[in-house]
């Protein structure tokens, strides 16, 4: 018997094909129509920090290099007011074998695919993770299918993705490329049916527990390098599992007192579901066009439960420009000798603004660098913004026009670090909740996870709840 | 052929379309091009420029059949998954490179350095 495959029929199996291709039953965890045990769901479907470090060994996976960036932190003191200018580090994740954290996320969805029995793995992603996925899937002998939305409806493609299914093929993966659309997540889907392989979604409690090591890796290289645990952590930010593991893994160590910062490229304004849009933008990761809509709701996701809940970790948030990023990509290369990626780039744009702000012997970490290569590179990307319409000149950033303008500062005071105000996404958070469990009566388990989601005040969270038609105490 | 695949083809934009480089052997690595959702068919929540386009999809895999460019054809895949779709590439190659430099971005190390020397008066 053939199964219906239109889009709305295959949605709607959504969950039965995802407790056969994830091996979670996620009903478990619920508890009522809104709330649902996230630590029970971290502890029973995650794996211990110890374990997740001796799996990722297995694949010469983690233990990057945490370096000091001399340069730049004096570049940045030149530019601060006397007494200030914090030491910057970097994590050096590009030195993972896939060329990115998103090693530590894949290496133990394939650990647990392969533990499991499953031929295969899947994974929907345009980014850096599928590289991650098809290169661990190689170490453990499975079969590897990586879904990527990499066209528009003319056909042009993004270097950055036509670069990422290259390394998806030179590691064995078959690659299947779509256009402009989040029916990458239907495609995916029929493509589990069809092969019964393993969902190495970035979502579940394995692609996070897998970022744990990184923050736990930071906070004991710091005591190390700088003798003091970092007073802030910059993480880029996008669909909130980079944030939440790290975070985790920070408190897991011990650096419970590090503040965490998450950035994103700022592109308000861009659709991320539209035709047009898609190649008018240069970041394919990072932005806000990720890092808004996923910390307002993190369940938007492939799986029924997201294991990332960035709101549940970040002390700040900010945004940079991609004119910024672009700079500091440069900056990198010419005064540190560090060629790395644009979009991993992100938090050191932020980085070197935070600096600015805190005094000489503060410490602040650049959680990540990513590999570069042909199409994701400041040059060829610049060069496809062109050819897409988009204008690039030197200028203030603060001038910056997200699709029709990448402005490339004159001056490296004019880097900024734009503080995006965690309460409006709090709020945001807390309406979607109520709209999706479709109640206006909370009772108070529920509101006590609502503050657990949000780490905002009972009284904020209360309001929220008000505002958006709730009634309480029931 | 949807002219969407057509213009992501490396093989026919590099190369043009000389008769011998049309024709796809059995076993040849090829690209093939399919419709996943037509217009009207695709999510509810898609923004209305792109409900106005298909989904399209193309992937890679070995001719299972001989075939010329625009017919349709079988591919085996690298996971051993059998295909089919329109042959829009026969061995494509990679269409990124690393651009041009930017000017935008050229003097910005020589900047940076001036005021890591000390030369730059006023770097604030």
């Amino acid at each position: 018997m053939s199964k219906d495959l239109s889009y709305s029929a295959v949605m709607a199996r959504k969950n039965e094909i995802m407790i056969k291709s994830v091996g979670i039953d996620y009903s478990e965890f619920q508890q009522g129509p809104l709330a649902f045990d996230y630590e029970g769901m971290m502890k029973k479907a995650g794996y211990p920090l110890e374990q997740v470090a001796a799996i990722q060994a297995e694949t010469g996976v983690g233990n990057t290099p945490l370096l000091e960036l001399k340069n730049i932190t004096e570049l940045v003191r030149k530019i601060s007011p006397s007494g200030y200018g914090a030491r910057i580090l970097i994590k050096d994740e590009a030195s993972n074998p896939s060329g990115s954290f998103k090693a530590r996320r894949a290496a133990l969805s394939i650990y647990q695919a392969q533990r499991l029995g499953y031929k295969g793995v899947i994974c929907a992603s345009s980014g850096n993770y599928g590289a991650a996925v098809a290169s661990q899937a190689a170490m453990r002998n499975l079969n590897c299918i990586v879904v990527q939305e990499v066209f528009d409806s003319r056909g042009l493609g993004q270097p950055e993705i036509i670069e990422k299914g290259r390394a998806c093929e030179a590691y064995g993966a078959e690659v299947v490329q779509l256009t402009v659309g989040p029916e990458i997540f239907y495609v995916a889907l029929m493509l589990l049916e069809q092969t019964g392989y393993f969902n190495a979604s970035l979502y579940t409690p394995f692609g996070i527990s897998g970022i744990e090591t990184l923050g736990a890796e930071i906070a004991l290289q710091s005591r190390v390098l700088a003798g003091r645990d970092p007073d802030v952590v910059v993480v880029t930010h996008a669909g909130g599992g980079n944030v939440t593991g790290t975070a985790r893994g920070l408190r897991k160590a011990g650096s419970a007192r590090t503040e965490v910062v998450g950035a994103s490229v700022d592109l308000s304004g861009l659709h991320m579901a539209s035709d047009r849009d898609f190649n008018r933008k240069s970041f394919t990761t990072g932005h806000t066009g990720f890092g808004v809509p996923f910390a307002t709701w993190p369940d938007r996701v492939d799986v029924p439960r997201n294991a990332a809940r960035p709101l549940r970790y970040l002390d700040r948030y900010v945004t940079v420009t991609q004119g910024e990023v672009f700079y500091v990509t440069e900056a990198l290369a010419q005064l540190e000798g560090m060629e790395r990626g644009p979009a991993g780039n992100t938090s050191l744009a932020a980085a070197m603004a935070v600096a600015q702000e805190l005094p000489l012997e503060q410490v602040v970490v650049v959680q990540e660098t990513e590999y570069t290569g042909a199409g994701k590179h400041p040059m060829p990307q610049l060069t496809f913004a062109r050819e897409n319409g988009v204008v690039v000149r030197r200028g203030d950033p603060s001038e910056n026009k997200p699709g029709a303008e990448i402005v490339i500062p004159e001056r490296l005071a004019q880097i900024k670090a734009r503080d995006f105000p965690l309460e409006n996404l709090r709020r945001s958070y807390i309406r979607n909740a109520l709209q999706a469990c479709g109640r206006t009566t909370l009772d108070e388990r529920e509101v006590l996870f609502l503050i657990e989601e949000t780490s905002a005040p009972r009284a904020f969270v209360e309001q929220a709840l008000r505002d958006g038609g709730a009634v309480l105490g029931v | 052929m949807p002219e969407a695949f057509e213009a992501g083809t490396v093989y026919t934009r590099r190369e043009g379309r000389k008769p011998e480089h049309m024709k796809a052997k059995t076993g040849d690595w090829v690209q093939i091009a399919s419709t996943v959702l037509r217009p009207g068919e695709r999510a509810p929540q898609v923004p209305p420029d792109t409900q106005a386009v298909p989904l399209e999809m193309k992937l890679k895999g070995f001719a299972m059949t001989k075939a010329s460019l625009g017919e349709e054809i079988m591919v085996r895949t690298v996971t051993g998954r059998i295909a089919k779709g329109t042959l829009v590439g026969i061995n494509p190659g990679y269409p990124h490179g690393f651009g041009r430099p930017a000017p935008e971005l050229l003097a910005i190390g020589t900047e940076l350095r001036r005021i890591l020397r000390g030369e730059e008066d006023d770097a604030r």
